[in-house]
C-alpha cells in the first residue's frame, strides 16, 4: 500500500457518471475500501435529486488522518469517469490538477485521450466488461479495480473486502471475479508518482 | 405552408402541448404521460396548483419550466385547499378558468387528504387528478397508503420478518364516493384514450371531480422503462386495478376485461415483488392473498366482459353502463 | 467498532442501540435514510419496535408524543417542510414536558424550494422550547443522539438533534458505534413520571387560565435552563464509558489569546479546522456551538474572552433583521467588558458548497465596512442588472 507523500497528506478523487451507473456506490465502496486498511476516508455524493441517465458526481477523500473539511472535491488529484460522453463536459475536468490522471470507461486508446485530456489517462472498456461479467452495463467495479491496480493506492483485496460488506452471493461472486480480471490485466503501479505529487 | 404529406398534416394540426417536452422525468415515467396527455385534453385556460413530488420537481428546475399553462407549486399537504382557494378567485372575477389539481399518492391519500376531503366536501369547482405510482417515490421509493398490499418499498421492505407492505392498498376511491361528488374515476396511462375521455368529463363538471391515474414507476417499481405501458395494462387485465367511474357516489361505469390475465403475470414483471416468486410457503400464501384481492375486485365490479373476443382484447371503447349486479 | 458508514445509517444504529419502542417515519429528504435503515433492522428482526409510517410530519411528531405519553421511549427524524408542518406539535411537546428525541437533518425551507443543507428548519423552531444541539461530524451525531434519550428523560424535555442534511447524512466516514452494553450501561430503560396509566390516571394537557399560566411558562424556561447542567453530565459520563470526549457546550479550537474568533454551528466547522490550517496568518480562534438551546450564555462569553472581533457564520438569516445566532451573541456579549465587533455572515444557505476559501474572505470581508448580516457567498452578478440590490451588493 503506497503511503501518502507527507504527513497530513489527502488524495482528492472525483467520480463523474450517469444517475443508475452506481455513481455513489463506487464512491462509498472505494472509501470503505480505504476505511477497511485502516485508513480515514470519506465519500459523497454531489447532492441532488438523483434521476437515471443525469450527469451526477461523487467525492472520495482518503488520507492518514482525520478528515475535516466537508466541502465538494474542487481539485482532484484523479478523476474517474463513468461515462465518457461526460467528458465533453465542462465540469468533469475542472480542476483536475496538473499531474491529476483520468480513468475513464472507454473503448477508445489511452494514448489519444491523454492528448485531448492534457492529463495522464487510462482508458478501460468497462461497460463492455460488466455486461460480460455482470449482465449489466455498471462500469463502477471494474474502473475501481483498474484504479486500485495502476495506483496502488489500496491492495485490490481491500476492494474485495468493500465490496463484500455491500453485495452478497452471485452478484458478489460475479463482481469479484471482474475485479480480479481487471486487475490482472491493468499495469501495476504506473500512476504510484502521481499519488505522491498529488498527496505532497 | 401548404402541407405536402401527411406527415405534414399531422403537424399541421393543432395539439395543445401544455407541459412540454425537455423536461427530467426518467425514462419510463408514467406520471409524465399521464400529465402530458391531461394537459393535452384540458387545453390552455387553466391553472394548475401541483403538490410537491415527482412532477413537480422534474418538470420546474429553475431557471426553466415545462408548463405552458399557470402554474403553482402548492407544498405537500395543502393542494386541495390552494386549489380551492384559486378556484374561489376565479370565480369572484367571474372568469371561465378551469382549476386542476395535481398530486402524487402521498399528496392525496396521506399528507394531502384532509385539504381533498374539505374541497370536495365544499363543493369547489376543481379537478383533482392524483397520479398514482403507489409510494413516495420522488424521495426515494418509501410506503405511501397506496402501496399495494406486500409491496416492497424503502420502509415497507421484505426480509426475514416481513413480506413487504402489511397493509392493504387504500380504498380511496370508495373514500371519495362518500363525498357523493358529481363524477370521480380510475385510469391508467395503458389506456390514453379512456384516460383523455375522463380528463374531458372532470373538466366539463360543474363542481369538484376527481380522477386517480395508475402510472408505474420503472425505478420505483423495478421493471424496465420500456415496458411501463405492459405493466400498466395488466395491473387493468389482472384486476388490480379497475377502471372504473362513479357519480354522485355511484358506480356508473367500468371498464369489463375480455381476457381476465392472472396476477402473476402482473407482479412478476416488478422487482418491487420479486419476494413473492421465492420458494416458500409465506411468499406463495401472500400470492394467493393478492389473487384473491384481485378475484374480488372483479366481483365488486363485475368486470369480467360478457363475452372474450379474440378480436378486441384491449376492451378499450365499451364502458358497460349500469353499476353492481343486481343478483 | 470502526465501521465505514453513512451518517444516516449510523444515526439509525444509534437510535436502534438506545430501543426505543416506537418509531414514527415518514419519508422527507435529506433524512428519509435513517428511517429506511431502521426499517430494514426491523424487517430483519435486528430491531423489535413499532415502526409508525405515518401520513405526515403532523402524524409523525404526534404519534411520538402519544407513545411518550403511554410510557414508551419513541422517535422520529424530519427535515425542513416537515418540521414547519409538525411545528404546533413540536411547541406541544415541549410545553408538556415530554421527553423525545427527533433527528432534523438540516435542510432549508420553501420558498424557494430546496432539498439542500441550511439551518433554517431547526432555528425556525428555535423557541419553541426544545434542546436543540448541533453536530459538527457523524461521530458527533452517534453520541449526541445517545446521550440526547438520557438528556431528554432526565429533564423531561425533548431533544433535537440537528445534524446537516446531505453534507452528514449521506456522507460515508469511518465511525464508532458502542456495542449495546455500553449502551445499555449508560441508559436506562424509558421512565416518564406522568406517564398515562389507568392506576394512577392524569389529566395531561388541560386548559390553564391567565392565573396559572405564567408559572408554567416559567418552568418549562427554568427547566431549559437547567438542563445544561444534565447536557455537561451527558457528555461527561458519555466520555467515561466510551473514551471520545465533546465539548458539550462550545467547542474551542485555536490558541487563547486569538483576537479574532469564527462561531459557527455544524459541518461548516470541519472545513474552517482545515481552511486554518491551509491559510496560516493571524491567530484564529475556531468555535463550534454544540448546544444552541439552551443558550450556554457563560460559556460563550468563555470562549469569547479577549477577542475584538466575532465572526458568527451561520446557515440561517432572518429576513428583515440580523441573523439569528448573531443577534443572540450580540444580545450574550453586550454587557462584558470590551466584547468583541461582531461581524455577521450566512453562507452555504440552500445547500451552496462552503469552500475552504471562505475563511480567507471572512478574515479579509472584517477589514471593510459591511452590513450588520450579509451572505458572504453572494454572488452579484447573479442578481439581477436594475436590482439596486446589485449596485449594494457588488464590491
Amino acid at each position: 500500500m503506497i503511503r501518502l507523500g507527507k504527513e497530513g497528506g489527502m488524495i482528492e478523487i472525483r467520480i463523474h457518471g450517469r444517475g443508475g451507473q452506481g455513481n455513489v456506490v463506487a464512491a462509498y465502496v472505494l472509501a470503505t475500501a480505504a476505511i477497511g486498511q485502516g485508513l480515514f476516508a470519506q465519500a459523497f455524493p454531489a447532492f441532488g435529486a438523483e434521476r437515471r441517465g443525469a450527469p451526477v458526481a461523487a467525492f472520495v477523500r482518503i488520507a492518514e488522518t482525520p478528515i475535516r473539511r466537508r466541502c465538494q472535491v474542487a481539485q482532484p488529484a484523479f478523476v474517474i469517469i463513468q461515462d465518457e460522453t461526460l467528458a465533453a463536459l465542462p465540469d468533469t475536468l475542472a480542476g483536475l490538477e496538473s499531474e491529476g490522471g483520468v480513468m475513464i470507461n472507454s473503448q477508445r486508446d489511452s494514448r489519444a485521450l491523454s492528448d485531448t485530456f492534457g492529463r495522464a489517462t487510462y482508458t478501460l472498456p468497462a461497460t463492455r466488461l460488466s455486461l460480460e461479467a455482470l449482465g449489466r452495463p455498471m462500469p463502477n467495479t471494474a474502473l475501481l479495480a483498474a484504479f486500485l491496480t495502476l495506483t496502488e493506492l489500496l491492495p485490490v483485496a481491500g476492494l474485495k473486502d468493500a465490496l463484500a460488506q455491500r453485495f452478497r452471493g452471485e452478484v458478489l461472486a460475479h463482481n469479484l471475479a471482474l475485479v480480479c480480471q481487471v486487475a490482472d490485466a491493468t499495469p501495476r503501479g504506473i500512476w504510484k508518482e502521481l499519488v505522491h505529487a498529488a498527496s505532497a | 405552408m401548404t402541407p405536402q404529406t401527411l406527415h405534414d398534416l399531422r403537424m399541421a394540426q393543432p395539439r395543445f402541448q401544455g407541459l412540454e417536452a425537455g423536461h427530467r422525468a426518467c425514462q419510463g415515467c408514467g406520471q409524465a404521460l399521464a400529465a402530458r396527455l391531461t394537459l393535452e385534453e384540458s387545453g390552455p385556460d387553466v391553472v394548475v396548483a401541483n403538490a410537491t413530488g415527482c412532477l413537480e420537481v422534474f418538470t420546474t428546475a429553475w431557471p426553466d419550466s415545462a408548463w405552458r399553462v399557470p402554474w403553482l407549486h402548492s407544498l405537500f399537504a395543502n393542494t386541495g385547499a390552494v386549489a380551492a382557494g384559486m378556484e374561489a378567485a376565479l370565480k369572484m372575477q367571474g372568469r371561465d378558468i378551469k382549476v386542476l389539481a395535481f398530486a402524487g399518492d402521498g399528496g392525496t391519500f396521506d399528507i394531502g387528504f384532509q385539504a381533498l376531503s374539505g374541497m370536495l366536501e365544499r363543493g369547489h369547482n376543481v379537478l383533482f387528478i392524483c397520479y398514482d405510482n403507489e409510494a413516495y417515490m420522488n424521495t426515494g421509493v418509501q410506503r405511501s397508503s397506496s402501496t399495494p398490499h406486500a409491496a416492497a418499498t424503502t420502509t415497507s421492505p421484505a426480509g426475514v420478518a416481513r413480506m413487504g407492505k402489511r397493509h392493504l392498498k387504500k380504498d380511496i376511491l370508495s373514500i371519495i364516493a362518500a363525498h357523493h361528488i358529481p363524477y370521480a374515476a380510475t385510469a391508467s396511462v395503458a389506456y390514453p384514450a379512456d384516460l383523455r375521455k375522463k380528463v374531458r368529463r372532470g373538466i366539463e363538471v360543474e363542481g369538484p371531480s376527481f380522477l386517480q391515474i395508475h402510472s408505474p414507476c420503472p425505478l420505483g417499481w423495478g421493471h424496465g422503462s420500456e415496458l411501463s405501458i405492459e405493466v400498466a395494462r395488466l395491473a387493468v387485465q389482472s384486476g388490480m386495478f379497475p377502471l372504473i367511474e362513479l357519480e354522485q357516489g355511484a358506480l356508473v361505469g367500468a371498464m369489463p376485461i375480455r381476457q381476465i390475465r392472472p396476477v402473476a403475470d402482473y407482479l412478476k414483471l416488478q422487482g418491487r415483488f420479486k419476494h413473492l416468486f421465492a420458494d416458500d410457503a409465506l411468499a406463495r400464501e401472500e400470492l394467493a392473498h393478492l389473487q384473491a384481492l384481485a378475484d374480488q375486485n372483479i366481483e365488486d365490479y363485475a368486470l369480467k366482459a360478457e363475452t372474450a373476443d379474440p378480436l378486441d382484447t384491449e376492451g378499450v371503447d365499451t364502458v358497460r353502463r349500469g353499476g353492481l349486479r343486481s343478483t | 467498532m470502526r465501521q465505514a458508514l453513512e451518517g444516516s445509517q449510523a444515526i439509525a444504529r444509534a437510535v436502534a442501540l438506545c430501543r426505543p419502542q416506537v418509531v414514527a417515519a415518514y419519508p422527507i429528504t435529506p433524512q428519509t435514510h435513517i428511517v429506511e435503515h431502521i426499517a430494514k433492522l426491523v424487517a430483519d428482526d435486528k430491531f423489535h419496535c413499532e415502526l409508525v409510517s405515518v401520513e405526515s410530519e403532523f402524524s409523525a411528531a404526534s404519534v411520538v408524543l402519544g407513545a411518550a405519553c403511554a410510557g414508551s421511549r419513541a422517535y422520529t427524524a424530519s427535515a425542513s417542510q416537515g418540521i414547519l408542518l409538525m411545528s404546533e406539535v413540536l411547541f406541544n411537546i415541549s410545553g408538556l414536558r415530554v421527553p423525545l428525541v427527533l433527528t432534523c437533518a438540516n435542510r432549508a425551507v420553501s420558498a424557494p424550494l430546496s432539498i439542500w443543507n441550511d439551518q433554517q428548519d431547526s432555528m425556525a423552531v428555535r423557541d419553541a422550547g426544545w434542546i436543540q444541539i448541533y453536530c459538527a461530524d457523524n461521530q458527533e451525531a452517534v453520541d449526541a443522539t445517545i446521550q440526547a434519550f438520557r438528556i431528554a428523560e432526565r429533564c423531561e424535555l425533548p431533544v433535537m438533534v440537528c445534524v446537516d442534511g446531505f453534507t452528514l447524512t449521506h456522507t460515508l466516514e469511518p465511525l464508532e458505534l458502542p456495542d449495546q452494553e455500553l449502551v445499555d450501561g449508560f441508559l436506562p430503560p424509558y421512565h416518564f413520571s406522568r406517564a398515562l396509566d389507568p392506576l394512577a390516571p392524569l389529566s395531561i394537557g388541560t386548559l390553564v387560565a391567565p392565573e396559572y399560566f405564567t408559572e408554567a411558562r416559567h418552568l418549562h424556561h427554568a427547566a431549559l435552563l437547567a438542563a445544561e447542567k444534565e447536557i455537561v453530565a451527558a457528555a461527561r459520563d458519555w466520555a467515561a464509558a466510551c473514551g471520545r470526549e465533546q465539548a458539550p457546550l462550545v467547542r474551542v479550537d485555536g490558541p487563547a489569546d486569538a483576537k479574532i474568533g469564527i462561531l459557527t454551528l455544524g459541518s461548516v466547522f470541519g472545513t474552517l479546522l482545515d481552511a486554518r490550517d491551509q491559510f496560516p496568518g493571524l491567530p484564529v480562534k475556531l468555535m463550534h456551538l454544540r448546544c444552541f438551546r439552551p443558550f450556554p450564555v457563560e460559556a460563550l462569553r468563555a470562549a469569547c474572552a479577549g477577542l475584538h472581533d466575532l465572526i458568527v457564520l451561520e446557515r440561517a438569516i432572518a429576513p428583515g433583521a440580523d441573523g439569528i445566532v448573531g443577534a443572540e451573541m450580540r444580545s450574550a456579549l453586550a454587557d462584558t467588558d470590551s466584547p468583541p465587533r461582531i461581524h455577521n455572515f450566512a453562507a452555504g444557505l440552500g445547500g451552496r458548497d462552503v469552500p475552504l476559501a471562505i475563511y480567507p474572505r471572512l478574515l479579509e470581508a472584517i477589514k471593510k465596512p459591511h452590513p450588520r448580516m450579509s451572505a458572504i457567498d453572494l454572488r452579484p452578478e447573479l442578481l439581477p442588472a436594475d436590482s439596486p440590490v446589485r449596485q449594494e451588493a457588488a464590491p
